[in-house]
């Protein structure tokens, strides 16, 4: 978590839930893969209900982090190359519209 | 990801959430007792006041084996380090719903999802993954869902009486 904490992401939704940044993703990101729960995103598993989707915009990468008590955050995460490489790498049922 | 270990057939994880349900920590520890009645360890996995709370209740462990952090559990189970033949998600918002939901697609053990609140019934109709679903729209009085997590107990975990 402190990676992701240290890298000051952009936070896109606040305190909404999974849904929400689901649809987000699927809606606003042009290339998106679905992934595993627990898929590993810098020193953080994913957490959600499937399908999860993970957004690429650029070198940016759009996930969603769930905290406990305040819901699911989804959050953009700035010059993410390698993330992104390795993303797109997974064979994990891409998705590009 | 490996299969639980024999003896993790007879371990539990109960994974705590944000503990802003009085319920929470009692039912919990409740179920954690009729476990250990049937040979079955416990362990919590939870924020770090569902820790805190679960730590003070049972000082000399009489119900709580191990206690662990969230993400550190997540993170073992997801590299398939970690695993346990029942694991059991305390469930009242749509976080509860996200995690029981990683569990369930982690685990090769059993997932229950323990579900209360006054959203209770909201977040039941949410899991639509593999799980063994138990919920009562309970937020102070915990009986209702007492009763019926023993009935589930009954039925899942007879043959280890």
């Amino acid at each position: 978590m402190g990676c992701v904490e240290a890298r000051r992401c952009e936070v896109l939704l606040s305190a909404a839930s999974f849904k929400e940044c689901r649809e987000f993703v699927r809606e606003h990101c042009r290339e998106h893969y679905e992934v595993e729960p627990g898929y590993q995103i810098f020193d953080v598993h994913i957490i959600g209900v499937p399908p999860i989707y993970i957004g690429v915009e650029g070198t940016d990468l759009i996930f969603p982090f769930t905290k406990p008590c305040h819901g699911t955050f989804l959050l953009r995460a700035r010059d993410a190359g390698e993330e992104i490489s390795r993303l797109r790498a997974s064979g994990k049922s891409g998705k590009r519209r | 990801m490996r299969e639980p270990e024999k003896e993790e057939h007879h371990e539990a994880l109960h994974l705590l959430g944000c503990p802003e349900v009085p319920v929470q920590t009692s039912i919990a520890l409740y179920l954690m007792y009729l476990l250990r009645e049937r040979g079955i360890r416990s362990t919590v996995a939870g924020t770090k006041a569902a820790r805190s709370l679960v730590d003070l209740a049972d000082p000399e462990r009489h119900y709580v084996s191990g206690i662990m952090d969230l993400d550190e559990y997540i993170g073992m189970l997801a590299e398939g380090r970690l695993d346990y033949g029942h694991s059991f998600v305390y469930i009242h918002n749509d976080a509860g719903v996200s995690y029981a939901a990683t569990v369930s697609a982690l685990t090769k053990g059993q997932a229950y999802a323990i579900v209360f609140g006054s959203h209770a019934e909201e977040r039941a109709a949410e899991i639509t993954f593999k799980c063994r679903v138990i919920a009562a729209k309970v937020t102070h009085n915990p009986m209702p869902l007492k009763i019926k997590i023993e009935k589930a107990l009954e039925e899942e975990l007879h043959g280890l009486r």
